[in-house]
C-alpha cells in the first residue's frame, strides 16, 4: 500500500500517539535484565582481544605471531593476511578493523587473539612482536593541509577540484554549495565580520563500549550479536569483509546503551568473525573504554572561516564559510553536511560554503548526531551574534527576519516545505526564559540550528496473534525510544490500547533490509511503514469480516479497533473487534498479517533555537550553566517524554562539546586522555534542568506528521554556550572546547 | 611452550589482625598490595595497568575500621572510608577541612569504599585528601615487622606512585591532633565539572587565630602543582600576624603560586595551575579564617 502525504489524518484526534505511555524497555534495564552486547554468552566461548598501535603512523615491516600462538589457551591469531579481497566500497573499513603495510593512528588494530581467558588472550598480545618503522605523523587539521605535511596515502589526489593535481596530498575532497554573487552581497552590507574557529574531536560518548558475539559454523555460516545502530548494515559489511554470502551471516542487534551515531559501523565484529572462523568457536570481543576513545569513529576536528554581511536592519546581505573538516585517517568526514547546514537557517540572496575532507593520523571518524552540522553552526551562529552586538539588534528579531521559511531556497540548493524554524524562534521569544534578568558574570546566548532528516530502506512486519495482540517487528534498532513510539502509532492506527502491542527488534534473517538507524530517521520511516503494515492488517480483517456477514469488503469499515458494515445497507451486523476477528483467524483463512517495505521519502527538515545563560567565574575560567531552554519542531511529537528527552540530551552533548570534550593529542601522536576521567563529559551535577519546549509543525511527509528529532538538537549549542560564554566573559571567544585554562587565557588573567 | 603456566594466581588474603598483615606482607613473594577501599587498586587492575600476584585485603582488621579519639586527637583507621568520616560528627566539626577533601573523592559511591589512607598510599599529587590532611598537620602512623612509626602526610610522598614505605609496611592510621582553640581548616579543589574528577589544582590552608582575630599560627599546602603535594612555610608566613585581611590575601595567593611549580598536561596547562593555586589558597583562607572565627 502506497501512503498518500498524509493528508488524511495530520489534523485527525488521536487517543494513544501524543501520550506519555510507560517506555516498554524500562523494567528490563533497570532490574538489568536487559541484555546488551557483552551480555550474551555462548558454549565454548573464547575471548577475543585487540593488539593496538601504539604509533600514530608507521609502516609495519613485520608481525610475529609464534610466541602469542604458543600461549595455553590461544586458539587463533588473526592479522590482516586473515581478511583477503573485498569489494571497494568497504576497502576502508577493512582497513580500519585491521592494519595492512601501515599502521595510521595511536590505537589503530594491528592483530587479535582469541583465548579461553582473557588473562591468557592480554598475554598473548604481548608476545606478538611487531616490527614497527615509525613515520612523521600529522593530528592538526590545519598542519595535515600544509604541502609540507607528512603524507598519509600517496594515492590520494584531492577530488572536487576543476584540474586534479597530480601530487598526492592529504586533502581529499573539496566540496562547494550556494547560490548568489556572494561579493556584490558583502558590499551591500553596513557591516562585515569574518572570523576563524577551531573545534576539537569530540566523541559520542555512549555508556555502552562496543561488544559483540560472533559464531561461524565451519559451514561457513556465522551468528553474530552485536550491539549497532544497524545491523542489515553490519550483515552486509561483514559478509563482504569475510567473503560470505550475506544470507550466511545472520546479525541480531542487541539493546544497545547509546550510539548517537558512533555505532553506524563496525569495528570489533569483522574480528571476531575472523576469530571465529579460525579457531572454531565463539568469541566475544568486548572493547575496554580506552580502546574506544582511541580506535571507534570521534568526530572530526575542525578549522572554519566564516564572513557574514549585514545591514544596519540585520538583513543578511551575504554569507560565506570555509570549512576543513579532518575525518581521520581516511576520507569521508561529515564536511558536506557542515557546509550543507552551516547557512541552512537563513534565507540569503547570497551565499558560499566550502568544505575540504582532510585525512590525519588519527581514528577514522564516525558520525554523531547531525554529524557535521554543530561546528559550521557553532562558527556561522558566532559571526552572527558577534553582527547583532555591533550593530545593537536583538538576536532572535535578527533571526526572525531572515529565517528560512516554507518555500524559500535552502543555502544547500532545494527549496524548503513546510518547516518550523520561525515557529521555534517565536516561541523563545515568548519564552519567560528570554525575559529573565542576568547577573554580572553572567550572559546570555541564542543560537539556531538545522538537520536534514532522512527516511530510507524499511521494512516491518506486523502479526495479528489469536488473542488480539499484536506483535511488531522492526529492523532499525532502538536508540531513542523508537519501540514505543513505533508502537504506539500501530496502536493508533488498529484502534487498540498500546499495551497490546509489542515492538521488538527483529534480526537480519527474519525481516527485509532495513537502513540503519541513523538521520532521525526511525520514528519517521518505521513508523510510517508501522502505519501502513497496520493499514494492510486492517485490510485483510476488513476482507475476513466481510467473509463472515458474507457482505462485499468495500462495504467493511474500520473504525475503534473494530470491523463495521461501513452502512445501514450492508446489513445489521455487530462491529467485530480486532480481537474477535483474531479468534476466528484459523477458520477463516490462517494468520493475519500486515507488512510494510518502502523506501521512505518526505522525511521533513527539523529546526531549533536555543537559549542559554551561564556564569563564567572570571578567576579560574570556570563556566556553569544556569539555565537552559530547547525549542524544537518536532513535527508532532508522537511520545512527548521521548522527544524532550532527545531535544535534553543533544543540549547535554552540545554543553560537554562546547565546555570540556575534547581528544588532547601530545606531540607524539598519542591520545593522551582515553578515558573518562580526563576525557570530560558533564556529569549530572554539572547540568540544570533542561526546559524542553516542543514545537509542532506538522510535516506533510507524515501521516501523523512526524519529523525526526533526535539530531537537531546538538545542533544550535556549541554556539548557544559560545554566545552565552563570550557575553558573561566579555570576550568572544572562537575555540572550542571553552575549557577554564583556554577560557583565563582569553580573559587575559593568564 | 606453555607461556602462562609459570604464572602464579592471584593470591587473597583477609588476614584478621596486623599482626598477620605485616607478616604477610614482609613475607609475600612478587608484586604485594593492601586493598582497602578498592577504588585505585581494583581499577587498575581491571583495565591491566596492574597485576599484583598477592592482594592483602585490611578491611576484616577490626581497629583498622574505626575512627578513635584519645584526648590527643583522633586516630582514622586506614579501612575507614570517606562516607564513614562524613558521618563522624566530632571530626567534621574538629577538622571539616578534611573530611570534605574526603567527600570530594570520585562519587558517592566511590564514597563509600574509598580510604583517606589508601589515597596518601596512592602517592598522587593530585589527591585530594592529602593538601587538607597536610594543612591539619597529620600524620600516618606506620606499622612493620620492626614496629611502629609516625611519618609526617607531607613527607610520606616521595614522588608521584612513591612513598617512604619499606617491606612489609602498611599505614595503619591517620592520626590527626586535636584542633587548638579559634583554628579553622578548609581545603578547595578546581576542577572543570563538578564532581568525578581528579584535582587540576588543590590547596589546603589551616589557621590559629588569637582573641583579636590575629593569626597566630598558618599551614598552607598544595596539591597537583607539583611531583608531591607541598607543604609551602613562605605563603604561611604571609598570613601569620595578619587578620586575614585583603592584603594578606594577595600576598597568600602570589606566594601559592610563586610556590606552583606544575606541568603541562591533559589536565591543565602550567600558567593555569599557577594562577588558580593562588586563586584557591585565597578562597580557602577566608573558609578557615571565618570557621576559625567560628562564622562557619
Amino acid at each position: 500500500m502506497n501512503f498518500q502525504a498524509g493528508k488524511d489524518t495530520l489534523k485527525r484526534k488521536f487517543d494513544t500517539v501524543g501520550t506519555r505511555t510507560p517506555r516498554p524497555d524500562g523494567l528490563d534495564k533497570v532490574t538489568g535484565r536487559a541484555q546488551f552486547g557483552a551480555d550474551l554468552t555462548a558454549p565454548g566461548m573464547l575471548w577475543g582481544m585487540i593488539l593496538r598501535s601504539p604509533h600514530a603512523h608507521a609502516r609495519i615491516k613485520s608481525i610475529d605471531t609464534s610466541k602469542a600462538e604458543a600461549v595455553n589457551g590461544v586458539h587463533a591469531v588473526v592479522t590482516s593476511r586473515d581478511f583477503g579481497p573485498c569489494p571497494d566500497d568497504v576497502l576502508d573499513i577493512r582497513e580500519n578493523v585491521m592494519a595492512r603495510g601501515k599502521v595510521l593512528y595511536d590505537g589503530h588494530a594491528v592483530a587479535a587473539v582469541a583465548a579461553t581467558s582473557r588473562s591468557a588472550a592480554r598475554q598473548a598480545l604481548k608476545l606478538i612482536k611487531v616490527d614497527y618503522k615509525v613515520l612523521p605523523h600529522v593530528t592538526d587539521v590545519d598542519e595535515a593541509m600544509k604541502p609540507s605535511a607528512p603524507i598519509l596515502n600517496r594515492k590520494l589526489f584531492t577530488k572536487g577540484l576543476d584540474k586534479t593535481p597530480r601530487k598526492p596530498s592529504n586533502i581529499a575532497e573539496r566540496f562547494e554549495f550556494g547560490h548568489g554573487d556572494v561579493e556584490a552581497g558583502m558590499k551591500q552590507a553596513d557591516l562585515v565580520i569574518e572570523r576563524t574557529f577551531k573545534t576539537e574531536a569530540t566523541h559520542q560518548g555512549y555508556i555502552e563500549p562496543n561488544a559483540c558475539l560472533a559464531n561461524m559454523g565451519s559451514d561457513g555460516r556465522a551468528d553474530l550479536w552485536c550491539c549497532t545502530q544497524g545491523h542489515f548494515m553490519v550483515r552486509q559489511v561483514c559478509s563482504a569483509l569475510l567473503g560470505m554470502d550475506a544470507s550466511a551471516l545472520r546479525v541480531t542487534a542487541s539493546e544497545i546503551g547509546g550510539g548517537f551515531g558512533g555505532k553506524t559501523t563496525v569495528f570489533v565484529e569483522p574480528v571476531a568473525l575472523a576469530l571465529s572462523l579460525k579457531a572454531s568457536r565463539p568469541v566475544k570481543i568486548v572493547m575496554s573504554r580506552s580502546e574506544v576513545l582511541r580506535a571507534s569513529g570521534p568526530t572530526s576536528s575542525t578549522s572554519i572561516d566564516v564572513r557574514i554581511g549585514m545591514k544596519k536592519d540585520g538583513t543578511i546581505t551575504a554569507g560565506d564559510a570555509t570549512l576543513r573538516y579532518q575525518g581521520g585517517a581516511f576520507p569521508g568526514s561529515a564536511v558536506p553536511y557542515g557546509a550543507m547546514a552551516a547557512f541552512a537557517c537563513y534565507d540569503l540572496k547570497a551565499v558560499r560554503a566550502v568544505g575540504y575532507d582532510v585525512i590525519a593520523n588519527r581514528p577514522k571518524q564516525a558520525a554523531y548526531r547531525a554529524p557535521g552540522a554543530p561546528m559550521a553552526a557553532y562558527a556561522v551562529e558566532s559571526v552572527v551574534d558577534e553582527l547583532c552586538k555591533e550593530l545593537n539588534l536583538d538576536p532572535l528579531d535578527v533571526r526572525l527576519k531572515n529565517a528560512s521559511s516554507d518555500g524559500s531556497k535552502a543555502s544547500y540548493g532545494p527549496n524548503f516545505d513546510v518547516i518550523g524554524l520561525r515557529a521555534t524562534l517565536e516561541a523563545a521569544k515568548a519564552h519567560p526564559h528570554y525575559k529573565a534578568r542576568l547577573k554580572p558574570n553572567q550572559g546570555r546566548g541564542v543560537a539556531c540550528g538545522f538537520w536534514f532528516n532522512f527516511g530510507g530502506e524499511t521494512s516491518v512486519s506486523l502479526n495479528v496473534s489469536a488473542d488480539g495482540t499484536i506483535g511488531l517487528s522492526v529492523g532499525t534498532p532502538d536508540i531513542g525510544g523508537s519501540r514505543a513510539s513505533i508502537g504506539n502509532m500501530a496502536a493508533e492506527e488498529l484502534g487498540v490500547p498500546h499495551d497490546k502491542v509489542r515492538c521488538i527488534i527483529a534480526d537480519t534473517a527474519s525481516l527485509g533490509y532495513n537502513d540503519v538507524t541513523d538521520g532521525s530517521r526511525v520514528t519517521f520511516a518505521s513508523g510510517l511503514a508501522a502505519i501502513n503494515a497496520a493499514r494492510d492488517a486492517i485490510g485483510k480483517m476488513c476482507e475476513r469480516a466481510a467473509g463472515i456477514w458474507g457482505i462485499p469488503v468495500d462495504a467493511v469499515t474500520w473504525e475503534d479497533g473494530a470491523a463495521r458494515p461501513s452502512s445501514p445497507n450492508a446489513g445489521n451486523h455487530e462491529p467485530l473487534t480486532l480481537a474477535d476477528i483474531a479468534a476466528q483467524a484459523g477458520a477463516t483463512g490462517g494468520p493475519i498479517s500486515g507488512h510494510c517495505e518502502i523506501n521512505a521519502e518526505g522525511a521533513g527538515v527539523s529546526f531549533a533555537t536555543h537559549l542559554v545563560d551561564t556564569e563564567v567565574d572570571p578567576d579560574t575560567g570556570y563556566v556553569k550553566i544556569l539555565r537552559y531552554t530547547v525549542f524544537q519542531d518536532a513535527g508532532k511529537a508522537i511520545h512527548p517524554s521521548y522527544v524532550e528527552g532527545q531535544f535534553q540530551g543533544g543540549a547535554v552533548q552540545g554543553i560537554g562539546w562546547a565546555l570540556n570534550e575534547e581528544y588532547i593529542y601530545g606531540e607524539d601522536g598519542k591520545l593522551q586522555n582515553p578515558g573518562f576521567l580526563d576525557y570530560r563529559i558533564p556529569v549530572a551535577s554539572d547540568l540544570p534542568m533542561i526546559d524542553a519546549v516542543i514545537v509542532e509543525v506538522p510535516n506533510p511527509g507524515h501521516p501523523y506528521g512526524v519529523r525526526g528529532v533526535g539530531e537537531t538538537s546538538i545542533v544550535p549549542p556549541l554556539a548557544a554556550i559560545s554566545n552565552s560564554v563570550s557575553s558573561a566573559a566579555g570576550v568572544r571567544m572562537t575555540q572550542l572546547p571553552m575549557s577554564p585554562p583556554r577560557l583565563l587565557k582569553a580573559l587575559g588573567r593568564i | 611452550m606453555n607461556v602462562i603456566s609459570g604464572r602464579i594466581p592471584l593470591q587473597y588474603h583477609a588476614p584478621a589482625t596486623l599482626k598477620d598483615a605485616v607478616n604477610l606482607l614482609a613475607n609475600s613473594k612478587g608484586k604485594t598490595q593492601i586493598l582497602a577501599g578498592g577504588t585505585d587498586l581494583l581499577v587498575r587492575m581491571r583495565t591491566g595497568f596492574s597485576e599484583p600476584d598477592n592482594i592483602i585485603d585490611v578491611k576484616h582488621i577490626s581497629p583498622m575500621c574505626k575512627i578513635s579519639r584519645d584526648g590527643k586527637g583522633f586516630s582514622i583507621g586506614a579501612a575507614v572510608s570517606s562516607a564513614e568520616m562524613s558521618e563522624n560528627a566530632a571530626l567534621l566539626k574538629a577538622w571539616p577541612g578534611v573530611v570534605e577533601a574526603a567527600a570530594l573523592i570520585g562519587s558517592t559511591q566511590v564514597q563509600g569504599r574509598a580510604t583517606i589512607a589508601g589515597n596518601l598510599c596512592n602517592a598522587s599529587p593530585a589527591a585530594d585528601s592529602v593538601p587538607a590532611m597536610v594543612a591539619a598537620g597529620a600524620r600516618a602512623l606506620i606499622r612493620g615487622p620492626k614496629g611502629k612509626r609516625k611519618v609526617a602526610v607531607e613527607k610520606f610522598c616521595k614522588g608521584p606512585g612513591k612513598t617512604v614505605l619499606k617491606k612489609g609496611e602498611l599505614v595503619e592510621a591517620i592520626l590527626l591532633p586535636e584542633k587548638p582553640a579559634r583554628t579553622g581548616d578548609a581545603y578547595l579543589r578546581f576542577i572543570p565539572r563538578t564532581e568525578m574528577d581528579i584535582a587540576v589544582v588543590g590547596a589546603g590552608v589551616c589557621v590559629t587565630l588569637d582573641s583579636k582575630g590575629v593569626c597566630t599560627a598558618a599551614r598552607v599546602s598544595l596539591g597537583a602543582i607539583a611531583p608531591t603535594v607541598l607543604l609551602d612555610a613562605r605563603a604561611a608566613r604571609t598570613l601569620v600576624g595578619t587578620s586575614l585581611d585583603d592584603p594578606a590575601l594577595d600576598a597568600l595567593a602570589a606566594a601559592c603560586s610563586a610556590a606552583a611549580r606544575p606541568i603541562d598536561d591533559k589536565r591543565g596547562t602550567k600558567e593555569f595551575r599557577i594562577h588558580v593555586a593562588g586563586v584557591l589558597a585565597r578562597r580557602a583562607a577566608i573558609i578557615a579564617r571565618d570557621r576559625a572565627l567560628g562564622k562557619s
